[in-house]
């Protein structure tokens, strides 16, 4: 389950801390005690900067580094690709071996596929992830105005 | 092989539980240290549980058949063998529940519905503790915002202990309840039950005692704890789920409502109205946990057998080397007392920066089975100003040679995010 990758990105992570935004939110997961803060900052419809600050374990820590690296500078449309593919993958319940082309998707994401094994730590992963798409909801006016959610 | 005064007979003791047995993880020896979560069970019970079920299993109090016979005897029977295990008065005064939760609960809502002198309501007051499990902590909750009665709480010092400093002005005479844990599950401080009871007896208070942590490990003596109600739950002590204690004094049972209604718990039912069964069928509506009653029964003689004062001191030992060896390990703080004196056997530390779930996964990895988390007790872990523990429990099959591998595993999950 810990891949090299996650602890790299659990260790160093990449573009944490919080930046300006366009829309932040606040994602827990009870059962851990996960936390995050996240913003969006969006140009157009690309993705200019996801920033985070957060507490939890190294799944969710790295997730949001990993989340950083594949969404910023992406297109809207691709970043909801990556983010489906990445919520399909920590649903597979471990029986999905990624293939070439979700790993050209997701990248250092992939590493993640162990996770999926273990219940309860899908939703540690996913912290970030669902941040990141309520954040994008809020941004372009998609919201329902609900400033805090929970992820469980 | 570490050898401890007041230690138990570990390897004869560990051939009842065969789960003790199992290898996990590629072959990895189980190291059990989840016990206040719940505990293991032993053949002994396991053989009573397979023989009630095989040979008189029926429903109880009604039938005239032998089957029903048989089993309302040994459902009766365990109500006798709680009663001597906790030392009551009266085997009525034994309450059979699904859990401590629910033990904690009826009382609550005996309270809420009870006419004077005992309704709580908004001009009187509840006080738990900050260091209740959260069972003990919603349902006051619950009670205090259907009845607009004050919940107040007494506060933790910084080594883990009750803030007694300011007991007057916490219970009053407006005080009607004051329920607490007679041992913590998270931080496993043992609480001084005299102080408090002195205080809420001044002020003609009830006192309710969670003793879940407490009844498995050390004799446990309603009569000397002076409460009016204690609570505790079968599955931690050896026995199986689904059934838990809630036992009462007499006086308050018969005076008390009912809560839940329905079979069992009545004496006449008309269409208009219905009368009620004495204690402890009036608080025992519908079929109960027959064969969890049998089984914590089973459990209590198994315990019984050992000795509680013995698995007490077998606990305090193994205690005292955790906390001894727990403290070696750098950059790890225990959270809660850090010595075995008026302690229970959880301990939860926080080790530098790793978060708890990374901390239990490897040592799982390891075969090491830990709890970690808030340990539903959260205000504690607001408390102290940490998102979660891990907790090691024991209980009277752990061993040295167990604390050893805890401590090795944590070295190892050290390495592993270092």
């Amino acid at each position: 389950m810990y891949q090299e990758v996650i602890l790299d990105h659990y260790k160093h992570p990449h573009g944490r801390g919080l930046r300006d935004g366009d829309a932040e939110v606040h994602h827990v997961n009870p059962t851990c005690g996960d936390e995050i803060t996240l913003r969006v900052k969006y140009d157009g419809s690309t993705i200019a900067d996801v920033s985070y600050e957060g507490q939890g374990c190294s799944i969710s820590q790295a997730s949001a580094s990993v989340l950083n690296d594949l969404l910023v500078g992406k297109e809207l449309a691709e970043a909801q690709k990556i983010q489906e593919v990445f919520l399909e993958l920590m649903q597979s319940k471990g029986r999905l071996e990624p293939d070439d082309a979700m790993e050209e998707v997701l990248e250092d994401a992939v590493a993640f596929a162990g996770v999926s094994k273990y219940p309860a730590r899908v939703k540690c992963a996913l912290l970030s992830w669902m941040a990141w798409k309520d954040a994008t909801a809020q941004a372009l006016g998609e919201t329902d105005g609900a400033p805090e959610r929970k992820t469980a | 092989m570490t050898q401890l005064p007041g230690l138990l007979d570990t390897e004869a003791i560990r051939k009842d539980f065969p789960i003790l047995d199992r290898r996990i993880h590629d072959g990895k020896k189980l190291v059990y240290l989840d016990n206040a979560a719940t505990s293991q069970t032993p053949r002994q019970v396991l053989d009573v549980l397979n023989e009630y079920y095989e040979q008189h299993n029926a429903n109880v109090h009604r039938g005239v058949h032998v089957l029903a016979e048989e089993a309302t005897a040994l459902y009766e029977g365990a109500r006798d063998k709680v009663a001597a295990f906790i030392n009551a008065p009266s085997r009525d005064e034994v309450i059979f529940t699904k859990n401590a939760s629910e033990s904690l609960n009826l009382v609550a809502n005996m309270l809420g519905w009870a006419d004077e002198p005992y309704r709580v309501d908004h001009e009187t007051e509840i006080v738990i503790t900050e260091m209740e499990h959260h069972s003990n902590i919603v349902p006051w909750q619950l009670l205090s915002q259907r009845t607009g009665a004050k919940l107040k709480w007494f506060g933790l010092t910084d080594d883990g202990r009750l803030d007694l400093s300011n007991i007057e002005e916490i219970i009053t005479e407006k005080t009607k309840i004051v329920s607490f844990v007679l041992v913590s599950n998270i931080l496993g401080t043992l609480n001084p039950v005299e102080a408090i009871v002195r205080r809420a007896q001044e002020v003609g208070a009830l006192v309710l005692i969670d003793a879940s942590q407490a009844a498995p490990h050390m004799p446990l003596d309603v009569q000397a704890l002076q409460a009016d109600f204690v609570a505790f739950t079968g599955h931690k002590m050896c026995g199986p789920t689904g059934i838990g204690v809630l036992w009462g004094r007499q006086e308050l049972l018969e005076d008390l409502p009912p809560f839940l209604g329905g079979g069992e718990m009545i004496e006449t039912v008309s269409m208009n109205s219905s009368t009620y069964a004495p204690a402890p069928h009036k608080f025992e509506a519908g079929t109960p946990p027959v064969s969890q009653a049998v089984g914590l029964g089973a459990a209590v003689d198994y315990l019984t057998a050992i000795g509680m004062d013995k698995i007490a001191a077998h606990e305090h030992a193994i205690t005292e080397y955790a906390v001894k060896r727990l403290l070696e390990v750098p950059d790890l703080r225990i959270i809660g007392p850090t010595t075995a004196e008026d302690r229970g056997a959880a301990i939860s530390f926080t080790l530098g920066d790793i978060h708890p779930h990374d901390v239990g996964q490897v040592l799982d990895e390891e075969g090491i089975a830990v709890r970690v988390g808030h340990h539903c007790a959260r205000p504690v872990c607001l408390r102290y100003g940490i998102p979660a523990t891990t907790r090691a429990s024991f209980y009277l099959y752990s061993t040295p040679g167990e604390i050893d591998a805890l401590v090795d595993g944590l070295e190892h999950v050290r390495n592993f995010f270092g």
